[in-house]
């Protein structure tokens, strides 16, 4: 079951010649933040089982810049665009895909302009790919019958329209899949974007992740589904507001397949 | 003949105050940067049909979508009523059309009244959710004041104003029945209009000839001095979104809501940064220094100012709003109002000025604090709930970035956050060379 990750990086793939069907594009939580690396894993786990030829940037990545961004600082951004760019191109880079929804939505809309033109996809997207084509496969699964309910990200959702592509990857998972009042389009932030992520809320009655998790709890789920690092904090850090840490869990879409595959 | 005058100088007067109005708006929306939304016509065109003509994003709350369809058709549909009022006006006739249309005169007014009706039920639901229910998206701190007045003065202008419609048919209808209306006599008896037929003798069956002509006047010039005023009223008023709401749909941005703008001033002082013989194009005017992000309202482009002149300050942003509903101060729907305020203001400085603004020591930040500014989470939520696309989210973000590029002032949680990225390539202090280290972990 727990073979050795095999993450080859762009430079491994330069040196042998050949070109990675894709860019798994890590990002800066799913390389440093502890709960993110285990998305990261699973992600690896299933594109490994399903011979995905895929590639890392490694030490070559830098963040994407987004976090910069929102927060005003346009050089800042800019200058990692230019630099993250130089990188990819220097790759060929063609196709990238990455678990994180900021950076999907950075690199997808707003490096073009700068000269970075990708086909960029969220994992979410990927996996259906992979579902529906046959190239992994779910048969039963320990989430078979388990209520869950899924957390849009902002910058998937609403900042991209991809609402139907995580849905129909937790349909193969044979649960029961309910929905927040708001959702979708009308889905509520969990409180990370916008760089809100690093630094304390301004004063105010109440968390924003405590009200969502709020709404999220409200169902009774067993499982929050999430498809962003962020939001996972967030909604994690809300489910033990209400100290429901040990009734329910927050995984990400990727980590939920690789568990139903047994990887 | 007297009567004729009157109503010619009226419309003159009309007429000509709302262009002054009119004209100066333009100019102050004209003070923004300039951008190019004029891409895909033909997804424009399809836009603004559904969004603006067929208000597809106000059905998200199907009871006041359904109140505000009633006033809104009663609207339209009631200009063609205008022109009839107009000829008749001008040319001291009575009713001249309806000779000539016969039935489909009385079907069209009918079909009026039937909306008037409508309207009328609209308007004081409309009243009742401002001042009883108290729905909790009207009664927010940002409308205390002016904004609470305009929007109860504007239903209740509908409401007298269709009441002026139902005096005037009213007492024509028993007037007609009697043989002494203006209107020819076309020997039927009754003027068949669907609801005057039947209120108007309930109402003022038992009145003289001479007090119902007075009714019947009053409601005909009343409808008609209301007709102008609001047209002049409009230009002070949150209501001009009836007007503005078609090109503000009509210019929408039709990029993914994620997508924020580039600065290009940025690119070339970056490229020029990082390649030493890329020369950066002149600047387009260079007697202006180069601002990055929104000091002022002239710093944000023609299309964020006509946002701002747009709103209807109905509350749907602040309402979905993460940071408002969790007590922060941000409202988008403020920083719409505060923008207009604003720009309302730097006319006026202009018009007192012979046509320059001079410095009030005052600028957008004055109105929007930075309190405000740092809520956003940025998640779009008040742009997808705006019936008319409006987008206070880029404003903000227009802000934010005078304040972090030009004024240093960032929260010190996100300046470490920037140095962080410049230092290590990651908003966390950790080494780029750990990048590649959970392979192993």
């Amino acid at each position: 079951m727990s073979e050795a990750l095999k993450v080859p990086t762009m430079a491994d793939y330069m040196a042998t010649g050949e070109t990675p069907e894709i860019l798994f594009w890590v990002g800066c939580a799913g390389s440093f933040d502890d709960r993110a690396k285990k998305i990261t894993k699973a992600l690896v786990k299933i594109l490994n089982h399903a011979n995905v030829k895929f590639a890392v940037l490694g030490t070559e990545e830098s963040c994407t810049g987004d976090p910069a961004k929102r927060a005003g600082n346009e050089f800042l951004f800019q200058m990692q665009a230019m630099t993250n760019i130089t990188v990819m191109n220097e790759y060929q880079v063609k196709k990238i895909v990455t678990a994180c929804p900021h950076c999907f939505n950075t690199l997808k809309n707003e490096y073009p302009n700068l000269g970075g033109n990708y086909q960029v996809v969220h994992h979410t997207e990927l996996l259906q790919d992979l579902l529906s084509s046959g190239r992994i496969k779910i048969e039963g699964g320990s989430f078979k019958g388990k209520k869950i309910t899924f957390h849009d990200p902002c910058y998937l959702g609403r900042a991209n329209d991809v609402y139907e592509a995580p849905r129909e990857v937790m349909v193969n998972l044979d649960a029961e899949l309910m929905e927040m009042k708001r959702s979708k389009a009308n889905g509520f932030c969990c409180g990370a974007g916008g760089a809100q992520m690093f630094k304390e809320a301004e004063k105010g009655d109440r968390e924003v992740n405590v009200e969502r998790a709020e709404e999220a709890l409200a169902l009774n789920p067993d499982i929050i589904a999430v498809g962003c690092p962020f939001c996972n904090t967030m909604m994690t850090d809300g489910v033990k507001f209400f100290n429901k840490e040990h009734q329910v869990k927050v995984l990400d879409v990727a980590e939920m397949i690789a568990q139903a595959q047994d990887l | 003949m007297i009567a004729s005058i009157i109503f010619i100088l009226l419309i003159v007067a009309g007429v000509t105050f709302s262009t002054i109005n009119a004209r100066k708006i333009i100019r102050n929306i004209g003070l923004g940067k300039d951008v190019n939304m004029t891409d895909q016509p033909s997804q424009r065109w399809k836009l603004m049909t559904l969004v603006a003509l067929g208000q597809k994003k106000m059905f998200a709350r199907p009871i006041p979508a359904i109140l505000h369809i009633f006033l809104y058709a009663a609207f339209v549909i009631t200009q063609i009523e205008l022109i009839e009022i107009f000829v008749d006006g001008i040319i001291g006739t009575h009713r001249v059309f309806r000779p000539a249309l016969g039935g489909f005169y009385t079907f069209m007014v009918s079909f009026i009244e039937i909306l008037s009706v409508l309207a009328m039920i609209g308007t004081i639901a409309f009243l009742s959710r401002r001042n009883l229910l108290k729905i909790p998206r009207l009664v927010k701190s940002e409308l205390n004041g002016w904004p609470k007045l305009d929007a109860n003065f504007i239903l209740i202008a509908e409401f007298v104003l269709i009441c002026f419609i139902f005096m005037m048919n009213g007492a024509d209808e028993v007037l007609y029945s009697r043989g002494m209306s203006h209107a020819t006599d076309l020997g039927d008896g009754s003027l068949g209009l669907s609801i005057s037929s039947k209120l108007g003798p309930l109402l003022f069956g038992g009145m003289s000839d001479h007090t119902l002509h007075i009714i019947e006047r009053i409601g005909w010039w009343g409808h008609i001095i209301l007709v102008f005023g609001y047209l002049n009223y409009l230009p002070y008023s949150k209501h001009l979104h009836i007007l503005l709401a078609f090109p503000n749909v009509y210019f929408s941005n039709l990029n993914p809501k994620g997508q924020f703008t580039n600065l290009e001033s940025v690119t070339n002082e970056v490229k020029a940064m990082m390649d030493p013989t890329f020369t950066p194009p002149p600047p387009a005017n260079p007697d202006q220094p180069m601002r990055f992000g929104a000091k002022d309202v002239t710093d944000l482009s023609w299309k964020q100012l006509l946002n701002a002149y747009s709103c209807t300050e109905c509350g749907r942003c602040t309402s979905v709003c993460p940071a408002n509903t969790t007590g922060k101060l941000l409202s988008p729907r403020k920083i719409m109002m505060d923008t207009r305020d604003r720009l309302v203001e730097v006319g006026e400085n202009i018009d007192k000025n012979g046509g320059t603004f001079v410095d009030d020591g005052k600028t957008l930040g004055s109105y929007i604090t930075k309190e405000e500014l740092w809520a956003c989470t940025s998640c779009n939520g008040c742009v997808e709930a705006c019936p008319i696309n409006i987008d206070p989210l880029s404003i903000i973000m227009d802000m934010r970035r005078f304040l972090v590029m030009e004024e240093s002032s960032a929260p010190t949680e996100l300046t470490g956050m920037f140095t962080n990225i410049e230092n290590n390539g990651a908003p966390w202090q950790f080494p780029p060379s750990d990048r590649l280290n959970w392979k192993n972990e």
